[in-house]
């Protein structure tokens, strides 16, 4: 069944959308976010300044745009995601061009009132994009070389836009957030297979040529590797944040140090604290029970999202919101894993916790986009 | 695109099934962080703790305040005072050279200093505190503090500073503190954390060096929440520093000041003790120094100044300087001799200036001779033949044997530096150190203390109480340690028949109270008051046999360098015995005319408490003394009286 089947007769309208929001997935966000202010709180040595106050007001403004997305019916998203892959594409030009420089990488555009990160509107746009050629693409045809050769494309552009900013973190999340929109669209598995097992290969190259005459990266390449592998190795250097981030998780224990008495963070051993680094301050202060409730938390925002991306019987739809969930899932698994030394330091922030502007509007305008999809479901 | 029902079908069983593996992998992976989580946070949390701990906890030592000095009276002699420093912790600071400048202009501080400090700043570590001046004023002190938001990274601090109050008059015997060097490190293995931190002084010389370990104390902990910085945030817990144990010395502080002020400007030495006890109470060395310059640091001009003295000021002459003792040693051969029963007492020897070894002549002081002398005389007139004829039939194993009894070439190892031992030769020592055999004349020599025969002045004090008690007096030089007695209470018979002391006491006192005795100039005439003693001249050089027959220089035509050293060693009253005295004074010539009057003023200061009355003196001598007594800067009594801070 087609969106254009159900439109007329099964979706509410006006005010009796509100009822048909998913609020459940509403106070599930709103519970991180505020799990979010009293990190910055307390990051701040309990004070509303710098970031827990104007944090507050970007989820009001979030919560409002998530609002104006889940009320906007859903078939309206499909019909301009082209324009808006196109628009941010071009954004993100322009960011290559007259961006402004900040931590070493050219990432936002001055807005005047707000500072515009392309890059992080770009992660939705592919998503709302490849959701759209699925709807379009006869499903038969989903599994062909030619129409997996597309949406390939449709990802790497913008990634490799981002990419080279540099922000790896971002161009990863488009990459991965893409290729999972693919797989729920049913691309045969054998391709992904083989990208695993040719990345899995290049590993193994990598590593298998150090010390020999055709290595294939610079030594410095290798002891960032080293670093990471061993934060202990290089404790004052690259190893610093990591070694620093594990030792404030570390020491929470089971229920942490107790709120605004983490050690780590009221003695400025943990750098980028209300940022990337703002989980170790919460399993610092609140201990595994705070963590782990946390982890509860996005994994609960998974499940209702899932849910709804089943419920919805139509394509777009569907795909859509798996995409979000997917991007939303990488976000903080990778933050996640790299402060506990899981996987490199990648600059990816904690969904909803971290302070970052853009991030946060853009995260809620996606699960505005899983609301409208909600509200506008068959019934 | 229109689809048809079973396409449409189809497709939502796909995206189900494959949005069901996503999540099951999204699962998984929530699975492994909460794996990865429980790891570090419950199974390795107490390492992680620890390790917070060591990030945010620094632990500062707290110096303690060193032990107190007091004489016997409790008259403080090594203070801990107030020192108002500045300090600088470079780390923080952009513009050091402008701190630095500015701070020149606030308080009085040499550009030298302020540089030499700078250096040692940037060659250290960035939070390293580095003193750079101390002793301020008071008005410098404060002008720092109000002046703080203009000085970052500076700190005024109150510390404490050792002073010693009487100056050059203990330098000798308190020494004095330094601050810590890599040599002194090295060479006594002390690991005490607390002399890792700067400007910490440790004792450098005499009680102050060899008491160190009582009277540093131990080293107090702060525990402090520090920031990645290294900037202190708050105190967490302070565990006081233990205080160093006082000291009470046995030296009298009136007497040890008067004892430098009589020796005043020779290079000289005295040593003063208590003949029942063995307490020492002074040891006068001169010239002398003040202690405090090393404490604040000495310049390069004074020190060279001190080391390039002939004088020798740095020396503590009373352990460290080893004289031939000349005659002071003739009380030991007449003992060797009565207790071998080679000599009685009342026999006679005929001195007729000298006695003839072979082709060698020995002479005696007196070029006429002395003619017939028995053993009191031999003392009294210091005659040089007896005690060559005596030494013949003694032997010189006899003699050394009865000079260890009495504490000569014995190391009395009193709490000071380099306390050196006196020598005593034998057969055996002349063979292995001058690689010849011991000829009769050694033992000539030797029965008049020349020769090979050394001590210090301490052996000789120790020797005369040795005599005046007929016990084996060790000196004494701490009373009590943190209250408790030092002392031995109790000394053993030196073993020597009472009749034989007695002759030797009635020599000593015919010294100085028979009209012949070689120290009667030095007499005293008030009764009960008496003293006994024994002259000594000892020669530096050897007269040859063609200087002898044109006749002995004198010693005032003599270099300095050249002339006798004179010695007297005594004790009072001499009817019973409460004080013994040496003194050698350095190439000062005849010790009847230079050494003695100084044992007696010091004896009759240690009698008297004070001052000696003139009455004490001869009658022809009292003008002089007395002239003497104006001269002299010493100590007002009002500061001798007032007893210091004794720690019960």
């Amino acid at each position: 069944m087609s969106y254009l089947e159900y439109t007329q007769k099964a979706t509410p309208t006006g005010l009796r959308k509100v009822l048909y929001l998913n609020w459940a997935l509403i106070i599930l966000l709103t519970a991180v976010a505020c799990v979010g202010f009293l990190m910055l709180y307390s990051v701040a040595g309990g004070s509303m300044r710098p970031w827990a106050g104007p944090q507050m007001q970007r989820f009001t403004l979030g919560l409002t745009a998530m609002m104006i997305v889940a009320f906007t019916p859903i078939w309206f998203w499909r019909n301009v995601s082209a324009l808006a892959y196109g628009l941010s594409l071009i954004l993100l030009l322009l960011v290559e061009f007259f961006g402004t420089v900040g931590m070493g990488a050219q990432r936002w555009i001055d807005l005047g009132f707000m500072r515009l990160q392309p890059s992080e509107l770009t992660k939705i746009t592919v998503v709302m994009l490849l959701a759209a050629y699925y709807d379009w693409l006869d499903i038969r045809k989903v599994s062909r070389p030619l129409f997996v050769l597309i949406p390939v494309a449709i990802i790497l552009v913008p990634a490799f836009l981002t990419f080279i900013q540099p922000d790896l973190g971002t161009a990863l999340l488009i990459l991965v957030g893409g290729a999972a929109v693919m797989f729920c669209a049913g691309v045969h598995w054998a391709y992904f297979a083989a990208v695993i097992a040719s990345a899995g290969g290049i590993v193994t190259a990598v590593f298998a040529s150090r010390g020999t005459a055709w290595q294939l990266l610079q030594d410095y390449q290798y002891r960032r590797i080293d670093t990471f592998l061993d934060p202990s190795s290089d404790p004052l250097g690259a190893g610093y944040h990591i070694t620093q981030s594990q030792i404030a998780l570390g020491s929470g224990g089971w229920t942490g140090r107790g709120f605004m008495q983490g050690t780590q963070i009221r003695g400025d051993f943990l750098p980028e604290a209300q940022t990337d680094f703002i989980f170790p301050t919460l399993a610092e202060e609140f201990g595994f029970v705070g963590a782990a409730s946390l982890l509860g938390l996005y994994l609960l925002i998974l499940l209702f999202c899932i849910v709804t991306a089943i419920q919805t019987k139509d394509r777009f739809s569907s795909l859509v919101t798996l995409g979000v969930t997917a991007t939303f899932f990488l976000y903080f698994a990778i933050n996640m894993a790299m402060v506990m030394g899981l996987v490199p330091v990648v600059g990816v922030p904690l969904p909803l916790v971290s302070y970052g502007g853009s991030a946060m509007l853009v995260l809620m305008a996606a699960f505005g986009l899983v609301q409208s999809a909600h509200v506008h479901r068959p019934r | 695109m229109k689809r048809s029902q079973k396409e449409a079908e189809d497709s939502a069983r796909k995206i189900t099934r494959r949005s069901m593996i996503m999540g099951g992998f999204m699962l998984l992976t929530g699975g492994i962080l909460a794996a990865r989580m429980r790891y570090l946070q419950v199974e390795r949390a107490d390492d992680f703790r620890l390790l917070a701990e060591e990030n945010r906890i620094r632990i500062d030592l707290l110096p303690p305040a060193r032990g107190l000095i007091y004489d016997r009276y409790g008259q403080l002699l090594a203070d801990n005072e107030q020192n108002y420093t500045v300090v600088m912790v470079r780390e923080n600071v952009e513009d050091v050279d402008a701190v630095l400048d500015r701070l020149s202009h606030i308080i009085n501080i040499d550009m030298a200093s302020l540089n030499r400090a700078r250096e040692d700043m940037m060659a250290r570590a960035p939070h390293v505190r580095v003193t750079l001046a101390d002793r301020l004023s008071w008005d410098e002190f404060a002008s720092v503090a109000v002046n703080a938001p203009a000085l970052p990274g500076i700190t005024p601090e109150v510390g404490l500073s050792r002073v010693y109050p009487f100056g050059a008059d203990f330098a000798h015997v308190v020494g004095y503190v330094g601050p810590v060097s890599d040599y002194y490190l090295e060479s006594t293995g002390d690991t005490d954390p607390i002399l890792q931190t700067p400007d910490f002084q440790v004792g450098r010389y005499a009680v102050e060096a060899r008491m160190e370990q009582d009277l540093r104390g131990e080293a107090g902990n702060l525990w402090v929440e520090v920031n990645s910085a290294g900037r202190v945030m708050r105190e967490l817990d302070r565990e006081a520093p233990v205080p160093g144990d006082d000291l009470q010395l046995t030296i009298d502080t009136g007497l040890q000041n008067y004892a430098q002020a009589r020796l005043g400007n020779e290079s000289a030495s005295a040593v003063v003790m208590e003949v029942e006890t063995g307490e020492v109470l002074a040891l006068a060395s001169s010239p002398s120094y003040d202690p405090n310059l090393f404490v604040r640091g000495i310049s390069v001009a004074e020190y060279s100044s001190l080391t390039e003295n002939p004088y020798r000021p740095l020396a503590s002459k009373t352990v460290q300087g080893l004289y031939p003792p000349g005659s002071t040693f003739k009380m030991v051969t007449a003992l060797a001799g009565l207790e071998a029963g080679l000599i009685e007492p009342e026999e006679t020897i005929t001195c007729n200036g000298f006695v003839e070894l072979g082709t060698r002549r020995f002479h005696c002081w007196r070029r006429g001779g002395h003619g017939r002398m028995n053993m009191v005389d031999g003392l009294s007139q210091s005659c040089d033949v007896y005690y060559y004829e005596l030494s013949q039939r003694v032997g010189i194993e006899r003699i050394a044997a009865m000079a260890r009894r009495l504490g000569l070439g014995v190391r009395h190892d009193l709490p000071l530096s380099g306390v050196a031992s006196g020598l005593i030769p034998s057969r055996e020592w002349k063979l292995a150190n001058r690689g010849s055999e011991w000829v009769v004349g050694d033992t000539l020599n030797t029965s008049i203390g020349q020769g090979l025969v050394l001590s210090s002045p301490l052996e000789l004090a120790v020797m005369t109480s040795r005599l005046a008690t007929g016990r084996q007096i060790l000196p004494q030089l701490v009373r009590t340690l943190n209250g408790v007695n030092q002392r031995v209470d109790s000394f053993a018979e030196v073993d020597i028949p009472a009749a034989h002391l007695d002759v030797i006491r009635q020599g000593m006192w015919s010294v100085t109270n028979f009209r012949r005795g070689t120290a009667f100039g030095a007499r005293v005439t008030e009764e009960g008051y008496e003293i006994a003693g024994k002259t000594g001249t000892s020669q530096v050089r050897n007269i040859t046999a063609a200087e002898r027959e044109a006749g002995v220089t004198a010693n005032e035509d003599l270099p300095w360098d050249r002339r006798d050293h004179a010695l007297f060693v005594g004790y009072a009253p001499a009817d019973n015995p409460r004080y013994a005295v040496s003194v050698v004074v350095e190439h000062g010539g005849g010790g009847s005319a230079v050494a003695a009057p100084i044992a007696r003023d010091l004896l009759l200061r240690a009698m008297y408490g004070e001052l000696p009355p003139l009455s004490a003196y001869p009658v022809g001598l009292r003008r002089d003394i007395e002239e003497m007594h104006d001269n002299m800067d010493l100590l007002p009594l009002e500061i001798l009286r007032s007893t210091g801070r004794v720690r019960a």
